[in-house]
């Protein structure tokens, strides 16, 4: 399984050349890093290529590392029905450059990348119809970057002398605290918080 | 000017059993007798009311499940007189079932008004009560009460089919007790 992922990856670097940056085949799925500007070359190439067929389109997503230069992934997920494959195409960006829309190719990109656009600001060329999809109307701000508060900036309200839903800066009766201790990302911490009292009365009772 | 009446107490509804059937056979003979029987409007009007809750479907979320299941079979809202409506123009009720977001909540004002009077709003789960999970969420309401006047609270995530069916009960008690024929 794992060489023939790895095989399509190698035919798909020495044809496309300059155009893949890295090609990885990890837990049995073969993710390609491509250049920014040559997503639609490379992505013609996929759907078309009688080795690739990759006709389907799963999913448009972005990641967000705040600490990169280009701190945007955008990470596309396709199937090929006719090989049984799937392969995963990733191009790195920031807040300023926008990446070409793959709605010429694939129109079901079209939500997907309004999403993209909508949760973390990266901007499509070329594409339709690209405003918010998710968020209210007129919302400010792209939830999904790291940047963004968890509680954002506006909360609604029904205004009974107005007589609609009026908007007003978040007005929190406690702040948010988290619990999780158990994190899967930061592991257990070595001491739970309010356990120090429990660990001093252990001493005091071995003394 | 409102019309505020049933200041006294009333006696609690008689159990089924002798003393029942005593009344029950009176009633009957009075309106073979006359014709007629004579009862308090308010009364009247409380127990059409209670007896035809119709809510609107305003299912959200998870609730939404919980909420068709207090409808079919099993526990058959329909005995209660609660039919569940498509449009607000034919609805007492509104069953916020879900999580209320920032988006919906000028659609979810504008249901509500669009419903006739008296109408009253069932808040169901965690969500629509305060916000629950999702309370320090940028994109959700902190509880529905925020948007509108709440008759009953049914706590729970999701509250079970038999809680709501609760909540309508508890809602048609407070109907018998507050009844007004105008406000």
């Amino acid at each position: 399984m794992d060489q023939a992922l790895k095989e399509l990856g190698g035919y798909i670097r020495d044809t496309l050349g300059e155009s893949v940056v890295d090609v990885t085949v990890r837990l049995g799925e073969l993710a390609v890093s491509i250049r920014r500007d040559d997503l639609l070359k490379v992505m013609k190439f996929l759907k078309d290529d009688a080795n690739c067929q990759f006709l389907t389109l799963l999913d448009v997503c972005g990641v967000d590392y705040p600490d990169d230069d280009e701190r945007f992934e955008i990470v596309y997920h396709m199937l090929s029905m006719t090989h049984n494959n799937r392969i995963r195409i990733k191009l790195r960006t920031d807040e300023d450059t926008p990446v070409e829309s793959v709605t010429s190719l694939f129109s079901a990109a079209n939500w997907w990348e309004r999403e993209v656009w909508d949760m973390f600001g990266v901007a499509f060329t070329d594409h339709p119809d690209l405003r918010r999809i998710l968020t209210d109307y007129g919302f400010e701000g792209h939830p999904l970057r790291k940047d963004f508060p968890l509680t954002g900036y506006v909360e609604v309200r029904y205004d009974d002398e107005q007589k609609r839903i009026v908007y007003e800066p978040v007005k929190l009766t406690q702040e948010f605290r988290s619990f999780d201790f158990l994190s899967p990302w930061e592991g257990v911490q070595r001491m739970l918080p309010g356990d120090e009292k429990a660990e001093d009365a252990a001493e005091e009772e071995t003394k | 000017m409102g019309v505020t009446t049933t200041t006294q107490t009333e006696p609690a509804p008689l159990p089924p059993g002798a003393e029942q059937d005593e009344i029950l056979r009176q009633v009957t003979g009075e309106l073979q007798d006359k014709g007629f029987v004579v009862a308090s409007v308010d009364k009247l009007v409380n127990w059409a009311r209670t007896g035809s809750l119709w809510p609107m479907t305003f299912g959200l979320a998870c609730c939404a499940i919980e909420m068709m299941h207090a409808y079919v079979s099993r526990y058959d809202l329909d005995r209660f007189g609660v039919v569940p409506r498509p449009s607000p123009r034919q609805s007492d009720v509104i069953i916020v079932a879900g999580t209320l977001t920032n988006k919906m909540a000028p659609a979810f004002r504008k249901v509500y008004d669009q419903m006739a009077e008296p109408r009253y709003v069932i808040s169901m789960g965690s969500c629509a009560n305060g916000g629950g999970y999702y309370h320090y969420s940028y994109s959700v309401v902190r509880g529905c009460d925020r948007v509108v006047p709440v008759d009953v609270y049914v706590p729970g995530c999701p509250p079970t089919a038999e809680a709501l069916v609760y909540g309508v009960l508890q809602l048609q008690k407070k109907i018998k007790r507050t009844g007004t024929l105008f406000r």
